[in-house]
């Protein structure tokens, strides 16, 4: 696939593919222990984030994921990857005690956005996402944001504040669906392909215009993706960085972090 | 997920054959809520409200800060800056300029410093005319600047939030001024400084999912409409009808996401008291 150059739909396609690897996958390959925990100790245990500890060698880790259903059971059970507040919550609840056990972040990002629900709304859904990046942003711990699939809207950068964001090669991020864009911006939702190409929403653009720090190509191996090796290289790139950013103290970390968003988008001065 | 907010608005501007900006230009106007046809100067008297049902019109930029600023102590910050077209969209720059022309403002937000009742602040005003109040990068850069004088002055901040979320034409960097406004934010909390965070209807999408939604005290205006996900993407999600009053100021203070709901008339003094209220705490 890389010698052949793909439309930007074509990769929303592949971002999107219900086959293609999950958090739990690069989670369960990447770290040599990884235990679940659950809960936002509120409301309840919301599936579509995953949270838990982990470990490679002798460090550990405080893992963030959005999880979409490797089956159609699954995919009930974790609403499509589709976070309720709850899970932003739980995101929260894990960040805090990442900082005070100092804990480097790794989150992993894939979904189509946070779920748009009447239960949803009820409890605060725009509070929980705004929450989750406040707090993301003051954390005293190093944090790395990997999109592995579908990075859409406010849901997926609620746990996307990070001091390195990583991009795998065939992901996308954006702040809607192609489809959502096209019928806004064009009263048209059946241009969703042209909108695809419009949005700049590829690893390629989305390095070009500096919202990502790290394209993680997608190695291939008879026509498929070599999941070990791509594993296996994003294990190498997460531990090299975290090692890079475990060198900042406390406030350097944050200031890190704070630059890197302060900075997002160029204007022109009048 | 402003999406659907948009569309929703289109569906009422038709179905109420309304406009969506402000107070129409003439001398008469109908009201959205009775249908009553209005005399204009007599609503612009009483605060934009329909004197017949009570209804809230949404304000102009410069009709808020009459509003709620002390008269002659507006001085706007000297931030000039326009958005470098980051998706490269044709028609966006146009869309700009005529907007400009129409509605007299630079962009969907205006920022400075002013008085309430002789107490400085650093305000925030949004205005619906401009793009639906989306925030873009310039939306977004004038917010965190607006916070980052609020820290160096050490003032209390209020903004007041009217938007349907991120500005679509921005794409991706849209969807960042999130991040970067809630950041700033996080450095204002330190400081230990105030900020109010006023919601007028309608606020939703990546606004509230960010700034609006992260004041120390958050007040609203009777009835407007509030939320992240918009109506339609919901009802298309779920398939059954919204509850009465969903996403309502009154809904939002129900379920605890807002402090209190405020009476246009009453705004002012509201915030001017909140000030006096966090005063004398300062380290």
């Amino acid at each position: 696939m890389p010698s052949v150059k793909l439309s930007a739909w074509e990769i929303v396609e592949i971002a999107r593919n219900p086959k293609r690897k999950t958090s739990l996958d690069y989670i369960n390959e990447i770290f040599d222990d990884f235990m679940e925990l659950h809960g936002d100790r509120n409301f309840k245990d919301d599936k579509a984030i995953v949270c838990g500890l982990a470990r490679i060698e002798n460090q550990n880790y405080t893992i963030i994921a959005e999880q979409k259903g490797r089956s159609t059971k699954e995919n009930i059970e974790r609403n499509f990857g589709m976070p309720n507040p709850e899970s932003y919550r739980k995101a929260i609840r894990f960040m805090k005690q990442a900082e005070k056990f100092k804990r480097p972040v790794i989150t992993f990002i894939d979904t189509k956005g946070a779920y748009p629900g009447i239960g949803a709304e009820e409890r605060g859904q725009g509070e929980a996402i705004a929450s989750s990046m406040f707090e993301m942003a003051k954390l005293k711990v190093p944090v790395i944001s990997i999109v592995i699939g579908e990075g859409s809207s406010g849901g997926a950068l609620a746990i996307g504040v990070a001091n390195k964001v990583f991009m795998l090669e065939n992901a996308v991020y954006s702040i809607l669906s192609p489809e959502g864009y096209s019928s806004i911006l064009w009263k048209d939702s059946s241009r969703y392909k042209e909108a695809a190409e419009k949005m700049k929403l590829t690893a390629k653009d989305l390095y070009d215009l500096k919202v990502i720090d790290k394209i993680i190509k997608e190695p291939q191996k008879n026509g498929e993706v070599d999941f070990e090796k791509l594993a296996n290289n994003l294990k190498k790139e997460i531990i090299s960085s975290i090692n890079e950013l475990k060198k900042l103290d406390d406030k350097n970390i944050v200031q890190n972090r704070y630059e890197k968003f302060r900075n997002m988008g160029e204007y022109i001065k009048l | 997920m402003i999406v659907d907010k948009i569309k929703k608005r289109e569906v009422q501007a038709v179905k109420n054959k309304k406009s969506n900006v402000d107070i129409p230009v003439g001398k008469w106007l109908k009201c959205e809520q009775c249908g009553e046809i209005l005399y204009k100067e007599a609503v612009i008297k009483n605060l934009n409200i329909c004197p017949n049902c009570g209804y809230y019109f949404r304000m102009h930029i410069d009709r808020r800060l009459e509003l709620i600023i002390d008269e002659g102590t507006y001085e706007r910050f000297n931030l000039d800056i326009e958005t470098t077209n980051p998706l490269e969209l044709e028609d966006y720059p146009k869309k700009l300029k005529t907007l400009r022309e129409k509605t007299g403002l630079k962009e969907a937000v205006a920022c400075g410093t002013g008085n309430i009742n002789g107490e400085k602040i650093v305000i925030c005003i949004m205005d619906s005319g401009f793009l639906m109040g989306s925030m873009g990068v310039v939306v977004g850069e004038k917010i965190t600047y607006s916070i980052e004088q609020a820290i160096k002055q050490k003032l209390p901040l209020v903004i007041f939030s009217v938007s349907g979320g991120a500005r679509m034409q921005e794409g991706i960097i849209s969807l960042m001024q999130m991040a970067k406004t809630t950041s700033a934010l996080t450095k204002l909390d330190e400081a230990g400084l105030l900020y109010i965070s006023v919601l007028t209807d309608p606020t939703y999408g990546g606004v509230t999912a960010s700034f609006a939604s992260l004041g120390d005290i958050i007040l609203a205006e009777p009835k407007a409409m509030i939320g992240f996900a918009g109506q339609r993407v919901i009802q298309q999600t779920i398939g059954e009808s919204l509850p009465e009053g969903f996403q309502t100021a009154e809904f939002l203070l129900e379920h605890g996401f807002i402090d209190k709901i405020v009476e246009r008339k009453d705004l002012k003094d509201t915030i001017y008291k909140l000030i006096m209220f966090h005063k004398g705490g300062e380290k």
